[in-house]
């Protein structure tokens, strides 16, 4: 279904996002430019060794986490079926913060995989919950379900900081809850590399969360087995959103918005758009993360408050717009 | 042959599908008709699975239709609900292209792509084809979603109120598409309808259902009459024959 224009297009949005990354590699308080890479032997030797330990790491790092968020959110939107959900809109995230904070607690020698597969059972256990709710909720209105998310968080995070105050690992808690690239090094990212084979199996399994958009009664007409494609989008959602807060915490917004605007340029099939959100997720926080390095130099915006700003702003207009087609 | 044996669907206290038996034969066109509440759309939601029941089974061509697999009674039986909520950014083409998964599973082939075509010349919507979904008139986006149903072409259709949101126009080519579609391919054609003249004109078979039960079923000439409608709706209809067609009349 794909015209090669399209093909084009996505070629040269991949082309920009390598761009970014390539501008992600050489911005930071560590000296590393071209010259120094390929200056007299000490120079050249440091310079590479923030650039393998440190930089790539970090672009990496920040490419695989916006890309695989958004797709989290594109595939939350299509099982509830509502334009304002993402993973912080729906429960997700806290859970997965508790999560996280229940295994720092009862085990805390778990090696960083445990943790995140910890999160994301309670991820997994805490969205599942919203989505029993908005079955349960007789008045649907497209603006209720993500309050009624956004409440269920409240609930969530208020038992987190309660135990987490109680047993002086607020600042645990907060490094989960606000997105930041700046401890990103090498061998301290690779969990990301899960999230990005996830997003692979989302984008095989395109046409079935596009069918489950439709609603359960399609999907039964169609042959599929709505609660089994519920139940994968589930499992998907929360093993990416807790790799990614276990590894840089989590990026507000970016799940609701990269998917709001890819379905305003091309709509929602997911086989013709999930690329694309994949892009913009990448590309968005790239750029919010490099300007996070520039504005206060050499001091650091940590990414979760960048796009708290630009997401926040975006998020605005969406709901603003004239006969905006999600509510 | 669609079967339906000691059917019942009841919520709490209140019974909406009275234990109903009927055998609907295959081919042609059958009308459900019946007063608001009589149960004809909870079950029709039984026959194609949407709905669990409380009682009773149903078998699609000898296939139980609550331990058949999915996709399997998906390339049988299709089924459309009326006041489809779709919040989706689809296109037209992408919507019918969908009616194609019970068959591709997503990868389309020139087969598909031929029904695809087809449906939408058929349905007339080539002008709208490329448009989404929440660009479209009531009428167009109904038509949109029964065309899906179509593509999918199973032996058995079921439509919970077809006719919904299209002018009259519009009404008379979609009862006539069905007519052609069981008469020249031969398939099976179950409508939830509301007026009983478009019944009258149009199906093999009617079945009349009041309080949950089936209290008719015949040939048109044997249930547009003045007792039944008397009997299933509680309205006096003078029944004249024009041109061959039974028509009910009721408006004063």
């Amino acid at each position: 279904m794909m015209g090669s224009a399209m093909t084009g297009r996505l070629a040269l949005a991949s082309a920009g996002v390598g761009l970014l990354a390539v501008v992600s590699l050489f911005v930071g308080v560590g000296d590393v430019t071209l010259a120094s890479l390929s200056g007299d032997a000490g120079d050249s030797g440091q310079a590479a060794q923030i650039l393998l330990i440190s930089r790539i790491p970090r672009t990496l790092a920040l490419i695989l986490a916006g890309a695989a968020m958004a797709v989290a959110g594109l595939i939350l939107q299509m099982l509830a079926r509502n334009k304002f959900v993402e993973p912080s809109t729906a429960g997700t995230a806290e859970s997965a913060v508790l999560g996280m904070l229940a295994v720092t607690l009862l085990a805390p020698d778990t090696p960083v995989i445990g943790r995140m597969l910890t999160a994301s059972l309670f991820a997994l256990g805490g969205t599942a919950l919203f989505l029993a709710i908005l079955r349960r909720m007789p008045l649907r209105s497209p603006l209720v379900v993500p309050l009624v998310g956004i409440m269920l968080g409240a609930v969530i995070t208020a038992g987190t900081e309660f135990v987490a105050y109680r047993y002086d690992l607020m600042q645990s808690v907060r490094n989960w809850e606000t997105g930041d690239f700046s401890g990103v090094l090498r061998g301290r990212y690779e969990l990301l590399w899960i999230s990005a084979a996830l997003t692979g199996v989302a984008y095989v399994a395109a046409d079935r969360f596009t069918v489950a958009g439709l609603g359960e009664d399609f999907t039964t007409n169609l042959g599929l087995n709505h609660r089994r494609v519920v139940s994968l989008g589930l499992v998907i959602v929360s093993l990416v959103t807790a790799a990614v807060i276990a590894t840089c915490g989590m990026i507000p917004f970016l799940g609701l918005i990269v998917p709001n605007v890819i379905s305003l340029m091309w709509g929602d099939n997911m086989r013709r758009s999930l690329p694309w959100v994949a892009l913009l997720g990448a590309g968005l926080v790239l750029a919010c993360d490099i300007v996070g390095r520039l504005v206060i130099h050499p001091y650091e915006i940590p990414i979760g408050t960048m796009m708290g700003m630009v997401g926040s702003g975006i998020f605005l207009y969406l709901l603003l717009r004239k006969n905006g087609h999600a509510s | 042959m669609i079967e339906v044996r000691n059917t019942s669907k009841s919520y709490g206290r209140t019974i909406v599908v009275d234990d109903v038996s009927i055998t609907l034969p295959a081919g042609g066109v059958i009308s459900l008709i019946g007063p608001n509440g009589a149960g004809k759309s909870t079950l029709l939601s039984i026959i194609s699975r949407l709905l669990p029941m409380t009682a009773g089974t149903v078998t699609v061509d000898g296939m139980d239709v609550t331990t058949t697999p999915g996709d399997v009674l998906a390339r049988r039986l299709s089924i459309l609900r009326q006041d489809n909520q779709i919040l989706a950014r689809l296109t037209v083409r992408d919507l019918i292209a969908f009616g194609r998964y019970p068959h591709s599973k997503g990868r389309l082939t020139v087969e598909d792509r031929g029904h695809i075509e087809r449906v939408i010349d058929y349905l007339d919507l080539g002008a709208v084809a490329h448009r989404f979904l929440d660009e479209l008139s009531g009428g167009q986006r109904q038509r949109a979603f029964i065309a899906m149903v179509l593509c999918q072409d199973t032996e058995y259709i079921l439509l919970d109120e077809p006719l919904n949101n299209l002018d009259v126009k519009h009404a008379v080519a979609m009862m006539a598409l069905f007519r052609r579609t069981a008469d020249a391919f031969g398939k099976t054609v179950i409508l939830v309808l509301h007026d009983i003249n478009f019944a009258s004109c149009y199906s093999d078979r009617i079945v009349a259902m009041r309080d949950g039960r089936i209290a008719y079923e015949g040939p048109p000439e044997a249930i547009i009459t003045t007792d039944v409608i008397r009997d299933v709706y509680g309205v006096e209809a003078a029944i004249h024959e024009i041109d061959g067609q039974r028509i009910a009349l009721y408006f004063r």
